[in-house]
């Protein structure tokens, strides 16, 4: 049987040693990173909009777009860094 | 200046470009030179055929009109491959398990295999996707018109759709139905639209760079433009932000081009991390200079200008011929890919669940009769492949091109986005069912035809004004694009909204309802746990099946070298002779998922089922489908009862390695006494044979004296050779029987009397039961009496009491007779007992009287006579046991 936790344990052990605690961490933050960037993204929601902002109230669109940007590049440079984590701890796993 | 005739060169030389590299990658694979061909950037930039023309020119233009919505079409999609782990990395791993060949199959396959819904799942797609090609065509002939209108002679453009739409049936046909493959994959394809996917972004991001650094002056001066402009503040509809990136990301799982580059075209689950974070940089880098773009066009260009071509017009209107060009390459780019991809997953699924099953059914139970499958499913393929992108130029020729068309995207985005509650609660919830699925599915096309998809013709064109304003019959909760009355919201959310509520409730409510049949469950166990699941379920019952038929079926699908390869790998795999193997469960069940890879899941069940004449869901099947707590408790309790065979096994095999180094020493102890054994007479007879030859003057009493000790000593030796070879003829079963009649208390006489004679130590006294030994023997006597002899021999040797006493007990028994030798001594050490009756055991070494041999003969005796000779423990001296079979005494008369 291969060791992959997802293969079905049938009862899982209790307590991990290090590396696979580390291993399912990652894997939980892999899950997490899609609702962060969601989040984030819904912050445009909240934004003052419509005819009542006028000039001067509301959100420039220069500092939106540098917003949404800089989220977009966050969630690539986690995921980046993310996978590539993810990666290495299995090659150490086949190794 | 470049006229259009010289953009259509370039256009045309850029396809050659493009058929090239597309052929050079298909010879590469076939030399299986597929590593490079295979790496994750391919995979990644393959996927960006999500980004069409639609979004290439659109985007821009959808920024100048109404500001940042065009981001929301790029932010779903990141977050369903920032979130890989959620669903993308199941659904690869289902559709290589499985052998998906679309999303279509997908579905199906989920649902038991069921062609109904692969149906409704590929008009769906056809529906959705037929506009979408339409847009393409129509983006690409807008591009052409920049050009030729600006010349004086104004260029005719109106066959450039047509041809367009000609060369790309022609080359998705080459390169998409080149081969049949197990795998459904295509090299050529995948690299050019690799190619094409970098040109647009290459092209996008030219002109982005162009317009920032070129026009507007550097990072600083372009954002204090852009918050100049109409633009300026941030304008959004929260519920389209919001309802628009639920929409693109379910889209981007639902398209079938999407589905086909994400999970048919996948070689290496691996790639999708490198696309985790790679595609959303891609996506990023396309809209990023879309916001500039469009400010600059909306500043630089007349009022009325169409925004959708800002990133052709903007650097024309500056004079940048050649970025002009590269913008129309990329919107071409574009277009084709998108294109080409869509022909090719929509003719797949059309050909495998539309075509093939009417063919089948038309041909009868013809799935082993002559003809090649395979040219009938790649006729079909190409045909379909030609109807699609024609149906495409149709729709665009029909509607007249225009604002209509525009917005088709995203009304195409909610259609195909109906398959995502069949398609997500398949893959997590095992208790949807087909019927769930087909109710689901029904409902939200429906809704979403009659809210949407038919209001976004022209006015009037299909729904008339009246029913849009008032409903049908003046039904006003009716209205389409006010369902219950809610009016007020965006046409595109409604119907959203209203299809996806009830395409889910509808999907939710009919599979806690209906009750799936055992392969709808089995499928749902296989693709809820395939990361648990390892084996395929075995569905399929064999032994009916003719192997030959078999052969002859996938021939004519997967060729004849695959099929042979496949059969003889099988063949040698359970270790039968020639090419054919039998036809077994399991290797059914491969050559289904082989045969699935070329014509989609449920086509090939049809097939397999036509030969094989029906599926058997065994009680086990279920099992492991009802309860897996079962089948891992079985598997424990296996592995325990294994565990306790091993430990005893291991503690026999302990015991045997002891009995055999007590064997050894024995044997060792054995061979020194028998060389002894030997030594001591041969000795004597030389030393006395040297006194006779040379002494002279030997009187005659004394020449006699020791002749005789030679004579004795000689026949000492002889005894124990006799002994040995005894033992040897008897073990080997050589021994001829001379079987007699008589008593046994004959042959106890004569065994007591010739021991007696044998040894002249006086004083065993032997009690004997003269009532029960009157029983008659048919039997070899003498060979008895052999035995007999050796037991109270060995009872006068052995016996240690002072006055050793020898009972002999005879007990007809359970259809056995049983005569037992108990002496009065101390008996045989526990240790002991188990040796005795090995060849060279002897008990103790003082009393050396014989070889050791005795008790190995009367064994060897006892089994040749059928009866056997046993220690009887627990007596208080040395006891035996003969015991003969019944047939071999009678009562005596």
């Amino acid at each position: 049987m291969s060791d992959d936790p997802d293969a079905g344990d049938p009862r899982p052990p209790l307590f991990l040693e290090r590396q696979s605690y580390r291993r399912r961490r990652l894997r939980d933050a892999a899950r997490a990173l899609p609702v962060l960037g969601m989040l984030l993204w819904l912050v445009p929601v909240i934004w003052p909009t419509g005819p009542g902002t006028g000039q001067g109230t509301g959100v420039t669109s220069s500092s939106a777009l540098i917003y949404i940007f800089g989220v977009w590049a966050l969630l690539a440079g986690a995921a980046a860094l993310l996978s590539l984590r993810l990666r290495s701890e299995e090659g150490e796993r086949r190794g | 200046m470049i006229t259009l005739n010289a953009l259509i060169g370039i256009c045309l030389a850029y396809v050659a470009f493009l058929f090239g590299i597309a052929f050079f990658a298909e010879r590469a694979a076939r030399r299986g030179r597929v590593r490079w061909l295979r790496s994750p950037l391919i995979y990644t930039l393959s996927l960006s055929i999500y980004c069409t023309a639609w979004t290439f020119y659109g985007a821009v233009g959808s920024a100048a009109r109404t500001g940042f919505e065009y981001l929301t079409i790029y932010l779903g999609p990141s977050l369903v491959l920032v979130g890989w782990w959620w669903v993308l990395r199941k659904m690869v791993r289902i559709g290589r398990s499985q052998r998906i060949t679309s999303v279509a199959d997908l579905v199906s396959s989920r649902y038991g295999k069921s062609n109904t819904l692969a149906i409704c799942v590929t008009i769906l797609a056809v529906i959705g996707t037929t506009p979408y090609i339409a847009l393409q065509l129509q983006s690409v002939t807008l591009s052409f018109e920049v050009f030729a209108n600006r010349g004086a002679e104004g260029q005719n453009t109106e066959y450039t759709a047509l041809w367009l739409a000609v060369g790309l049936a022609l080359f998705t046909v080459i390169f998409g139905t080149r081969n049949l493959d197990a795998n459904e994959r295509h090299h050529g394809v995948v690299m050019a639209i690799a190619v094409e996917s970098i040109v647009k972004l290459a092209a996008l991001l030219a002109v982005g760079v162009f317009v920032v650094w070129g026009v507007s002056g550097g990072v600083a001066s372009t954002l204090e433009q852009i918050d100049a402009s109409r633009l300026g503040e941030w304008q959004m509809n929260g519920g389209r932000w919001v309802g628009l990136t639920m929409l693109s990301a379910a889209a981007f799982l639902c398209l079938p081009r999407m589905f086909q580059v994400l999970v048919v075209e996948n070689d290496d689950e691996n790639h999708l991390r490198t696309a985790s974070w790679a595609f959303p940089l891609y996506l990023m880098a396309m809209s990023l200079f879309v916001v500039p773009i469009a400010v600059t066009g909306l500043s630089l260009l007349p009022e009325g200008a169409n925004p959708d071509l800002f990133v052709l017009t903007v650097p024309m209107a500056l004079g940048q011929e050649q970025l002009a060009v590269l913008s129309v390459l990329g919107g071409f780019s574009s277009a084709t890919s998108m294109v080409i991809v869509a022909a090719i997953a929509l003719s797949t699924m059309v050909s495998n669940h539309i075509v093939m099953p009417i063919w089948l059914r038309f041909t009868g139970g013809g799935a082993a009769m002559s003809g090649d499958v395979r040219n009938v499913v790649l006729l079909s393929r190409r045909v379909s492949i030609a109807g699609i992108v024609m149906l495409g130029y149709l729709y665009y020729s029909l509607s007249g091109g225009g604002v209509a068309l525009a917005a088709i995207g995203l009304v195409s985005f909610v259609g195909v986005s109906q398959v995502l509650p069949a398609m997500l609660g398949g893959l997590f919830w095992r208790g949807a069912t087909r019927a769930g699925a087909l109710a689901g599915l029904t409902v939200g096309f429906v809704i979403w035809l009659y809210t949407l998809y038919l209001p976004s013709f022209a006015t009037g064109a299909l729904v008339s004004d009246a029913v849009l304003q008032d409903g049908p019959f003046g039904i006003g909760w009716l209205r389409p694009q006010a369902l219950f009355g809610i009016e007020g919201l965006d046409p595109l959310l409604h119907a959203m909204l209203w299809s996806m509520a009830f395409n889910t409730v509808a999907f939710f409510a009919a599979s806690l309802a209906s009750f799936p049949s055992p392969l709808e469950r089995l499928q749902g166990a296989q693709f809820v746990n395939v990361f648990q699941l390892s084996g395929g379920p075995r569905s399929w019952s064999g032994g009916v099946a003719q192997t030959e038929d078999l052969m002859i079926m996938s021939q004519r699908i997967m060729g004849s070298d695959d099929a042979q390869r496949l059969f003889s790998a099988e063949a040698r795999r359970q270790g039968v002779r020639g090419d054919l193997p039998e036809p077994t469960p399991d290797f059914l069940e491969t050559l289904e998922r082989e045969l699935a890879g070329s014509v989609g899941a449920a086509t090939a069940h049809a097939m397999v089922e036509q030969i094989v004449g029906g599926t058997s869901v065994s009680v086990e099947d279920l099992m492991a489908v009802a309860d897996e707590t079962a089948q891992l408790m079985e598997y424990s309790a296996r592995l325990e009862a294994q565990s306790q065979e091993l430990a005893r096994t291991a503690l026999q095999l302990r015991e045997a390695n002891a009995k055999l180094t007590r064997l050894s020493v024995q044997k060792d102890a054995f061979l020194s006494q028998i060389s002894h054994e030997l030594r001591t007479p041969m000795t004597s007879i030389r030393a006395f044979s040297e006194i006779l030859r040379d002494s002279t003057g030997l009187t005659g009493a004394e020449q006699s004296k020791y002749a005789s000790i030679i004579h004795d000593e000689a026949i000492r030796l002889t005894r124990l050779l006799d002994d040995l070879l005894d033992l040897s003829v008897l073990e080997n079963g050589q021994v001829s029987l001379n079987l007699r009649e008589g008593t046994l208390a004959d042959v106890l006489d004569r065994a007591a009397a010739a021991a007696a004679a044998a040894d002249d130590v006086p004083g065993l006294s032997i009690r004997r039961d003269d009532a029960a030994e009157q029983v008659m023997l048919h039997t070899d006597l003498d060979r008895l009496a052999q035995v007999f002899i050796n037991l109270i021999a060995n009872a006068r040797k052995y016996c240690d009491a002072d006055r050793p006493e020898l009972t002999i007990r005879v007990a007809a028994q359970g259809g056995e007779l049983r005569i037992d030798f108990i002496d009065n001594g101390s008996g045989v050490s526990p240790e002991a007992q188990d040796v005795i009756f090995e060849k060279f055991a002897r008990v103790s070494d003082q009393k050396a009287g014989g070889a050791g041999l005795g008790l190995a003969i009367c064994r060897e005796i006892m089994t040749r006579l059928g009866g056997e000779i046993a220690y009887l423990r627990g007596q208080r001296g040395a006891a035996f046991r003969v015991t003969l079979p019944a047939h071999l005494a009678m009562a005596a008369q």
